[in-house]
């Protein structure tokens, strides 16, 4: 069988690197990016399975806008952003209500200090969904 | 602010209108105010109506008579106090009741008005409360104001500290579970980009002690003669290690006897950050040049690099704090992002000018003017 790919975006070179280690670990392949820009010259010419948005990059909202731009190129993919901010700004955000489903256009929101195995467990769940 | 209501509760008609009357055409002015304050009167007969006009309308300030037919002044002056509105309230009231007066203000009310008033009274009661009120909301704004930015700047700081500890600890993981093989070698990366954060943290912090220093050295700056030449040198000598490792020479060029007052560490910061970035975004076999003139009245520092240099919508923002380029070129570069901010809040203390000429692949060069109107 195929590997499935995951699109990885973040604009921390180490971060980034420690999840493609884990992520390729679980059997899949990666396809990485550490910007913003970088990532959506990558979803023009790619269609991933799966992809992994850090949500502040050269935009605070860096991950939102990419969540939209790859939904509306591939409705069919699932997103998830990882992100650090609740923990530090105390800002919180959560895709449970409704109002929010409509605006940001990711499947799951992710601390950035998830352990593997959760990682592991959402990642299949979400490609499982598809 | 250009309208205050004033809301008047009493059970005379005769004291509301009159109130009405008097404010109608009374204006206010304030040097500092750009405009002129007016007035809108509200009015209410029992102290009950004057707590459905304080919850609907607001009021900046309340003219209180306390002999109501129903709940009296004073209560319905505890209740403003009680849920902390912004309102000031002036009682009215004869002179008889001293016992009342006291019980008054120390409930917070601002003032008193005996009752019969004249309208010059009165009048000049509210000039002094629209004063006040201005002067309270102005400082209330900057204190906001103050707040805010340091709330961005610790927050900013938190995500910045907290982003090595969490690569370090990723790295760490990575060891203990063997994800990258069996043997040593296989984690040269790994903890070569660990000490690599490890650097950057520690630039951090050093910068951070840096902010501090010119915080409090606002009030306890020593000044004394600099020689810029030899703060200079001393910089220069501090970089030489990692400029030879890339092949880099340093030169400096002074003219004779440049020296300013000012509290010389705060010189040594700027030479050393200036000096430093010049090395540490150059290239391999790369340049560094190091100018000291005067130029009519102020001291001229040129750091001039052949590094990678940078995009002109980058150079406006590197003085900002926290903002580092990301890029290609300046990947595996740490620093703190805040170094040269430090510098232009030093510089800016000085009266002085910092700016920067660059271009992409060609290199940067940095002019810093300080005033010596100090010069000896």
């Amino acid at each position: 069988m195929k590997k499935k790919i995951i699109l990885i975006v973040d604009d921390d070179m180490d971060y980034l690197f420690q999840l493609k280690v884990k992520v390729e670990g679980f059997g899949f392949e990666t396809i990485t990016a550490e910007s913003q820009k970088e990532a959506e010259s990558i979803i023009e010419t790619t269609k991933p399975d799966l992809a992994i948005f850090d949500l502040m990059m050269e935009n605070e909202d860096s991950g939102f806008i990419l969540s939209y731009k790859i939904k509306r190129k591939y409705p069919d993919v699932p997103v998830i952003i990882a992100t650090a901010v609740s923990a530090e700004t105390g800002m919180t955000f959560d895709i449970n209500s409704e109002d929010d489903q409509q605006w940001i256009r990711a499947d799951q929101f992710l601390d950035k200090g998830i352990r593997s195995d959760q990682l592991k467990n959402e990642i299949d769940r979400l490609l499982k969904k598809e | 602010m250009a309208i205050l209501k004033i809301l008047v509760v009493d059970d005379e008609p005769g004291i509301r209108s009159g109130v009405a009357r008097i404010m109608r055409k009374f204006k206010v002015d304030y040097p500092f105010m750009d405009e002129h304050v007016d007035f809108t009167i509200l009015e209410a007969e029992s102290g009950e109506a004057g707590i459905d006009i304080i919850e609907s309308e607001m009021p900046d300030i309340i003219l209180l008579d306390n002999k109501l037919p129903g709940i009296q002044g004073i209560e319905v002056l505890e209740y403003v106090k009680k849920r902390n509105y912004d309102i000031t309230v002036v009682m009215i009231t004869s002179y008889a009741s001293l016992d009342l007066a006291v019980k008054a203000t120390k409930d917070g009310a601002h003032d008193f008005i005996p009752k019969p008033f004249t309208p010059q009274e009165l009048r000049s009661s509210i000039e002094n409360i629209t004063k006040r009120i201005f002067l309270k909301r102005m400082t209330r704004q900057m204190g906001d104001q103050g707040k805010q930015i340091r709330f961005q700047f610790l927050s900013v700081l938190s995500h910045e500290l907290k982003a090595p500890i969490n690569a370090i600890e990723g790295y760490l993981e990575m060891i203990k579970q063997r994800q990258m093989g069996q043997s040593i070698e296989d984690y040269d990366t790994v903890v070569d980009r660990s000490l690599e954060r490890v650097k950057g943290m520690r630039s951090l912090i050093l910068d951070m002690l840096d902010l501090t220093k010119i915080e409090t050295e606002n009030k306890t700056r020593t000044m004394e003669l600099c020689n810029m030449e030899s703060i200079a040198r001393n910089a220069i000598d501090t970089m030489n290690p990692l400029a030879i490792q890339m092949d880099i020479t340093i030169d400096l060029q002074a003219e004779n006897n440049i020296s300013i007052l000012a509290d010389c560490s705060e010189m040594e910061i700027i030479f050393n950050n200036l000096i430093s970035n010049a090395v540490k975004y150059n290239t391999q076999q790369g340049n560094v040049q190091c100018l000291l003139k005067m130029e009519e009245d102020n001291a001229v520092i040129i750091v001039k690099d052949t590094g990678i240099g940078m995009e002109k919508e980058d150079a406006e923002k590197i003085f900002d704090d926290f903002v580092r380029i990301k890029n290609a070129a300046t990947k595996k570069i740490s620093g703190s992002g805040l170094g040269l901010s430090i510098v232009k809040k030093i510089i800016d203390q000085y009266n002085g000018h910092i700016s920067v000429d660059s271009e992409p692949g060609v290199g940067s060069e940095f002019t810093v003017k300080i005033p010596s109107v100090n010069k000896i």
